[in-house]
C-alpha cells in the first residue's frame, strides 16, 4: 500500500463521485462544480502517471478556462432549478444493465492488462519515468506536427464559426 | 532523532511549511499596515497611530476584531458554497505560495533545500494552474450568497479574470522561451551574468514589454485598484463580499493580499532575477548591506523612541530598536550573511513590488467596465502577443542565418 496506490483509488472514487453528482444535482452550478471535481481528479490521476504537463495544462485549460466560463453563463442567465421530467424509461430498462455490463467487461479486460496487474501488485499504475515537457513538445512538434496544426486550424474554424453565426445583422 | 535521518525529505518539508505559513500570515497582516501607511502619506494623512507604536499593533488588533464578531449567514444563501468559497480563495492562495524559491538551493540542511518548499519541473505551469482556479472563490462568493450585488460582483471577476488571464500567461511566454525551462530555479540560475560587467543580465531588459504587460495583467488578475471592479464600493457596496462577515470575510481579505505577494514574487522570479544580487559578486561590500540596513532602522527608531515616543510606546519602540540593531550585529557575522543574502534580495525586490501595488492604488482612478474589457482584449492581449512573435523570431535568427 503505497502512497501513489491510495491517491490513485481516492481520486478514482473522486472521480466517479462528481461525475455521478454532475447527474444528480438539482442546481445547474452544483452541476458545474461537480465537473471541475472530475476534472483535477483526472489531472491528479495524469500526474500519478507521471505526465506532469498534461496533469497542469487539464487544469489550466478545463479546470480554469473552461470551467469559469461555464459558471460565468450559469451566473449571467441565472438559471434556477432544473424541471425534472420523469426519466426515460427505456434508460431505464436498457441503459442501466448495459451500463453495468460495460463496466464488468472494463473490469474484466483491465484485470488481465499490464495495468492491472501492476495495481493489483499494489505498485500502482505509476511509471517513474515522467514524461518531460521538453521530450513531449518534441514528439508534439516534430513527429505529429501536422495533426497538432490540423487541430488548431479546426478549433480555429469552430471560434470564427460561432463568432459569425452571435453577430447581429447591420 | 532516527526518524528524523529516515525521513529527512517530510520532516523537513513539514518545518519549512509551518516557518513558511508563520512568516506569510505575518507578512500579510503587516501588508495591510504597510498599504495603510503609504496611502495614508500619500494623501498627507497619519494613517495608523494609537495602537502600538506608529500603528505597529493595528494588523493584531483588526485580527482580534474579525475573529469576534459576529458570523453571520444570510438564510437565503446557498450554505454549502457559502463556507467553501472563502476556504477555497485562501487555500489555493496560500499553495501557491508553496511553490516560490526563496533563495539559491545550494544552502542545505539535511540534504534538503533550505528557502523552498518544492521545486517542481513546471513549477510556473503549475502555478498558473492554481491560480486559474482562485477565481472560484470569487465567483463562488457572489453566487451562493443570493444577493444582488455580490452576484454582479462575481460575474464581473469571473469575467476580467478570464479576459486578463490570457494577457498574463502570454506575457510570460517570451521569459520562457529565452530561459527554454518551466523550473523557478533554473530561470533565475539562467539570469546571473551581467552586460559591461554591471548591468545584470535580468529577463526584464530584453523582456521589458513583456514585464509591462505582466504587471498590468497582474494587477488586473489580483482584482486591485485600478482594477476592483468585482468590489467597486462605489458601484457595487462591497462587491462579491458583501453578505460575508467576521473572519470570512477576513479570509477574502487574506487571499488577496497572499495573491498581491504570490504574484509580486512571480514577477521577482521572472523579471528580475530572483534571489541574485543586482550587484556582481567582486563587490564585496553588498554582504553587509542587510546589517547595515538593519543598523540604520535601529538608529532611526532609537532617535523616535528618545524625542518623539510617549509613555507605552516609548517601551514598545525600544522593544523594536533592540531588535533592530541585534538583528543587524548578527547579520553583519560574514558566515549569516553568505546565508540570508539570496533571501534578502528575493525579498527587497518583492517589497518593492508591494510599494508598487500600494503606490498604483493610491495614484490611479478605477477604470469603467467597457474601459477594462476594451483595454485588455484590445490593447494588451495583441501587444504580448506581439511580443511573443518577435521575441521568437529573434531567437531562432541565429539558427536561420546559420542554415539559411
Amino acid at each position: 500500500m503505497t502512497v501513489p496506490f491510495l491517491l490513485f483509488f481516492i481520486c478514482a472514487f473522486l472521480a466517479v463521485l462528481g461525475a455521478v453528482l454532475l447527474i444528480v444535482a438539482w442546481e445547474p452550478i452544483h452541476s458545474a462544480l461537480a465537473l471541475i471535481l472530475v476534472m483535477m481528479s483526472l489531472a491528479v490521476l495524469y500526474l500519478l502517471l507521471g505526465a506532469e504537463f498534461i496533469a497542469a495544462v487539464q487544469i489550466i485549460v478545463y479546470a480554469g478556462a473552461i470551467m469559469v466560463l461555464f459558471v460565468f453563463v450559469i451566473m449571467l442567465l441565472n438559471a434556477g432549478i432544473e424541471e425534472r421530467t420523469n426519466w426515460s424509461q427505456f434508460a431505464k430498462v436498457v441503459g442501466l444493465p448495459m451500463g453495468f455490463f460495460l463496466l464488468l467487461a472494463t473490469a474484466h479486460f483491465l484485470s488481465r492488462s499490464a495495468v492491472g496487474a501492476s495495481i493489483a501488485n499494489g505498485t500502482g499504475a505509476v511509471s517513474n519515468a515522467g514524461v518531460s515537457t521538453r521530450a513531449l513538445s518534441i514528439a508534439l512538434f516534430r513527429q505529429y506536427l501536422f495533426p497538432f496544426e490540423a487541430t488548431s486550424i479546426l478549433i480555429l474554424i469552430a471560434l470564427l464559426g460561432a463568432l459569425i453565426l452571435a453577430r447581429k445583422d447591420n | 532523532m532516527e526518524f528524523i535521518t529516515q525521513h529527512p525529505v517530510l520532516v523537513v518539508s513539514l518545518v519549512k511549511i509551518a516557518v513558511l505559513l508563520f512568516i506569510v500570515m505575518t507578512g500579510l497582516a503587516y501588508l495591510t499596515w504597510f498599504e495603510r501607511k503609504v496611502v495614508a502619506h500619500i494623501q498627507s494623512r497619519w494613517g495608523p497611530y494609537y495602537v502600538g507604536a506608529h500603528g505597529l499593533l493595528q494588523p493584531l488588533a483588526d485580527g482580534v476584531k474579525f475573529l469576534f464578531k459576529e458570523d453571520m449567514t444570510p438564510p437565503t444563501s446557498d450554505k454549502l458554497l457559502y463556507i467553501l468559497a472563502p476556504f477555497l480563495a485562501l487555500a489555493l492562495a496560500l499553495t501557491a505560495i508553496a511553490l516560490i524559491p526563496f533563495g539559491p538551493p545550494t544552502i542545505r540542511v539535511l540534504g534538503q533545500p533550505v528557502f523552498m518548499i518544492s521545486n517542481l519541473d513546471i513549477g510556473l505551469l503549475f502555478l498558473f494552474a492554481i491560480t486559474s482556479i482562485g477565481v472560484y472563490g470569487v465567483a463562488l462568493a457572489g453566487w451562493s450568497s443570493n444577493s444582488k450585488y455580490p452576484l454582479l460582483g462575481g460575474l464581473r471577476s469571473s469575467a476580467q479574470m478570464i479576459s486578463y488571464e490570457v494577457s498574463l500567461t502570454l506575457s510570460v511566454v517570451g521569459v520562457l522561451l529565452i530561459a527554454g525551462t518551466l523550473n523557478f530555479n533554473d530561470i533565475i540560475s539562467g539570469q546571473t551574468g551581467y552586460y559591461l560587467h554591471f548591468i545584470p543580465r535580468w529577463h526584464v531588459i530584453p523582456q521589458l514589454v513583456g514585464f509591462l504587460c505582466y504587471i498590468t495583467a497582474a494587477i488586473a488578475e489580483t482584482n486591485r485598484i485600478p482594477f476592483d471592479l468585482p468590489e467597486a464600493e462605489t458601484e457595487l457596496v462591497a462587491g462579491f463580499h458583501t453578505e460575508y462577515s467576521s473572519f470570512k470575510f477576513a479570509m477574502f481579505f487574506m487571499a488577496e493580499y497572499a495573491n498581491m505577494i504570490t504574484v509580486s514574487c512571480l514577477a521577482t522570479i521572472l523579471f528580475f532575477g530572483g534571489w541574485l544580487s543586482p550587484f556582481p559578486d567582486s563587490w564585496t561590500w553588498q554582504l553587509y548591506l542587510p546589517g547595515a540596513g538593519l543598523l540604520l532602522l535601529g538608529a532611526y527608531c532609537a532617535y523616535d523612541t528618545v524625542v518623539n515616543m510617549r509613555g507605552l510606546a516609548k517601551l514598545q519602540f525600544m522593544v523594536v530598536t533592540m531588535l533592530c540593531v541585534g538583528g543587524g550585529v548578527i547579520t553583519l557575522i560574514p558566515a549569516v550573511a553568505a546565508v540570508i543574502r539570496g533571501p534578502f534580495w528575493f525579498t527587497t525586490k518583492v517589497i518593492a513590488f508591494l510599494f508598487f501595488y500600494v503606490w498604483t492604488r493610491g495614484t490611479l482612478p478605477r477604470f469603467r467596465y467597457d474601459q477594462l474589457m476594451n483595454f485588455g482584449w484590445k490593447l494588451l492581449l495583441p501587444v504580448s502577443l506581439a511580443n511573443l512573435v518577435i521575441t521568437s523570431f529573434v531567437m531562432i535568427l541565429p539558427y536561420l542565418l546559420r542554415h539559411g
